[in-house]
């Protein structure tokens, strides 16, 4: 029953992402507005099975890479919906919605692991930490399609070869504006998360820091994007230059986040959730 | 007989070849005073805008008046005539006239159907005229050149979807810095594409707008059109702090902004983006202003760039345009052969006047009895008489121009009417 919503959030993400592409290339508004709302239906759906899980579980979803990496494409459609609110820029659906199927996929084709959850995970401070790290981290997201955005569209203007892109992407004001903007939410939401993990920490572990090496990557991650952060603020960096920068602090970001967990071990790791709940 | 038209464009020639024979102002001048003293040209045209610089001349001997040009175009933008020899076009009798048609009507210019050309050719075609360079062929060609421009304007929609290249700039702008509300604009150097871009700018919502010249009283005289604010000419670079978008537009001959001097002000200005729309020939602002971060530099050549895009939906417009000219052509074409017919008609005529007075001559005893009514009707009668005999012969005479068979006609009329003896007689 549950797994049906999932499967029916994946299908509704596919159908968007199509229309979202065929929209890029034909430009027809009335495509936009239908993978529009398909893309809100998906996100309906996926809030009920999340919801759903949550209801049945008591734990954020974030025990397993499968259900993290479904949590995340939630939090990036969601990022996008607000953003979509405040930009109305059609042409970001076009990249959001893919890289959100995308995950959606990876995550699908992960064999399920069911697992009872161990006590210590049904917290609020984890819930807080997990939610909080996540919406930093799908604005972060953003924040890195618009800087792909906007490195394309500026060598286009930049070599004054006007190609087909020139006319479908946005100016670079705004695109550098929504880099600017997801930043600006993002760092804050990032730096929360990792206030509420390490109270957590203390809650559970009783400690504050460990060196566990996702702390350490998230340190690092923090202070790339605190450094790109600054340099906005108080340089005045922009354009090309920024939106390198913050595809690097991206990069840094996903290692983290799938690297870290993965092969570096530390009770961030999923085997370790998992493997500790079985003993 | 040739009409011969000779000259470069923004296809065929780079902007760095075409400011060489542009950086003077008074070149139209020299080149029509240049032309008239050339013995092989009839007539001439000389034509400069910042896209295109062309020759139009009629000649009797068509290599000796080609070579003429070249050096004369050599002497012009001081350059060997290797360097532009490829880049230029010749185009010759009805190719030369639907070329001048194409160029009047905006269909040959970088943006289509732009309107500025025709002004640029109606200037050119007076400087002929006041240079008494322009003759019986240039003359009639260059006001049907005219009429073309007006038919297509009128009966195609190639204008009023036309995209002018002040109006390209304005969607580059919009490209980079959308919405365009509170930006800054400064306008260096005056023109009518100067200024066409900077209305546009202002009717898409910029803020503000300065305007600088080397003239001050210049200066002060454009910015009362916008309500903006004039600047002294060395205040350009302190103004780069604050402005978004430059319009530079200038007749100077040298850059009149420079990459260091843009480098300089970037980090003050908190690398918000800088637009360079350059429409001046030669340029104004140093290519390399471009290399710079958050810097953008268009000159008249990447304009066309921008403008190329809308030029599918403006395709079907051309034909009928194309159509238009073509038929405007035909009928040119169709005129300029009624000129070989044209010494008969007229002998024609003189022969019936001459005849008409000298019996008129002979009966001036048997007239001067009549009273001045009834003279004046025996002379109408006597004319409208000659005149229906004549109609047909000439009619004639003018269907069979341009066919082959024509000096056959001419001939046998020369003989029939003995046209030829007649005017020895008179000799």
């Amino acid at each position: 029953m549950i797994l049906m919503w999932s499967d029916l959030t994946l299908f509704l993400l596919l159908v968007a992402s199509g229309g979202f592409i065929v929209y890029i290339i034909k430009q027809e508004k009335w495509i936009f507005r239908w993978s529009y709302w398909i893309l809100i239906a998906a996100f309906l759906c996926h809030t009920i099975f999340l919801g759903y899980r949550y209801y049945l579980t008591g734990a954020a979803p974030v025990l397993t890479l499968k259900s993290a990496l479904s949590f995340f494409s939630w939090c990036i459609v969601c990022a996008y919906l607000i953003l979509q609110l405040r930009f109305r820029l059609m042409v970001l659906g076009s990249f959001v919605a893919p890289f959100a199927a995308f995950l959606m996929i990876v995550s699908t084709a992960m064999s399920r692991v069911e697992t009872p959850v161990r006590p210590i995970f049904k917290s609020l401070w984890l819930t807080a930490h997990v939610g909080t790290i996540f919406m930093g981290n799908a604005l972060f997201a953003i924040a890195f399609l618009a800087a792909i955005m906007y490195l394309i569209q500026e060598r286009n203007i930049k070599q004054k070869k006007l190609g087909s892109f020139y006319a479908r992407l946005p100016s670079l004001a705004t695109l550098d504006s929504i880099n600017h903007y997801c930043l600006l939410y993002g760092f804050p939401l990032l730096t929360a998360g990792m206030i509420t993990g390490s109270i957590y920490a203390q809650y559970v572990l009783g400690t504050y820091w460990q060196w566990d090496p996702k702390e350490v990557w998230s340190l690092i991650t923090w202070l790339f994007y605190a450094a790109l952060l600054h340099e906005r603020l108080t340089v005045g960096w922009r354009g090309r230059r920024a939106a390198l920068m913050s595809i690097v602090c991206f990069t840094i970001l996903i290692f983290t986040f799938v690297g870290a967990s993965l092969w570096m071990g530390g009770y961030h790791s999923f085997n370790t959730m998992g493997a500790k709940a079985v003993q | 007989m040739k009409i011969i038209n000779m000259g470069m464009n923004h296809e065929t020639a780079p902007v760095e070849l075409r400011e060489c024979l542009a950086t003077e102002p008074d070149n139209t001048a020299r080149a029509l005073a240049a032309m008239r003293d050339m013995e092989c040209i009839r007539e001439g045209l000389f034509l400069s805008t910042c896209n295109r610089v062309e020759t139009l001349f009629v000649t009797e001997n068509e290599s000796e008046a080609k070579h003429s040009v070249l050096q004369l175009f050599s002497r012009l933008g001081r350059m060997p005539e290797e360097r532009f020899s490829s880049s230029l076009y010749t185009f010759e009798d009805m190719e030369a006239v639907r070329h001048v048609f194409r160029v009047a009507s905006s269909l040959d210019s970088m943006v289509v159907g732009e309107p500025q050309i025709l002004g640029q050719i109606k200037e050119a075609y007076a400087e002929a005229t006041r240079q008494k360079t322009s003759g019986v062929i240039l003359n009639r060609l260059m006001h049907r050149a005219f009429h073309v421009a007006k038919r297509v304007r009128t009966e195609t929609d190639i204008c009023e979807t036309a995209v002018s290249v002040s109006y390209a700039a304005v969607e580059l702008a919009k490209k980079i810095f959308y919405p365009l509300e509170g930006k800054k604009v400064m306008l260096v150097g005056a023109g009518e594409m100067a200024e066409l871009a900077a209305r546009h700018l202002i009717s898409h919502g910029v803020g503000s707008m300065v305007v600088a010249n080397r003239t001050f009283e210049r200066a002060v005289e454009v910015a009362e059109g916008f309500s903006a604010r004039p600047v002294a000419f060395e205040e350009v670079g302190a103004q780069l702090l604050e402005v978004d978008i430059v319009i530079a537009s200038t007749a100077s001959p040298g850059y009149v902004i420079t990459q260091p001097q843009v480098k300089k002000c970037l980090r003050k200005r908190r690398n918000r983006p800088l637009f360079f729309i350059d429409i001046a020939v030669p340029r104004d602002v140093e290519p390399a202003v471009n290399d710079l971060g958050n810097v953008y530099v268009y000159d008249i050549d990447d304009l066309k760039g921008v403008v190329q895009l809308n030029r599918v939906q403006r395709q079907q417009e051309a034909v009928k345009a194309e159509r238009i000219v073509q038929e405007e052509v035909a009928k040119f074409d169709r005129w300029l052969k009624t000129l070989d017919v044209v010494p008969t008609i007229v002998s024609l005529r003189d022969k019936a006047e001459s005849i008409i007075e000298a019996e008129l001559r002979k009966s001036r005893s048997a007239l001067g009895r009549m009273g001045p009514e009834e003279r004046m009707a025996v002379r109408t009668l006597t004319r409208s008489v000659a005149e229906k005999l004549l109609n047909d012969p000439i009619v004639f005479l003018k269907r069979m121009a341009g066919r082959k068979t024509l000096d056959t006609y001419l001939d046998v009329t020369r003989k029939l009417f003995n046209l030829d003896e007649n005017s020895n007689d008179e000799e």
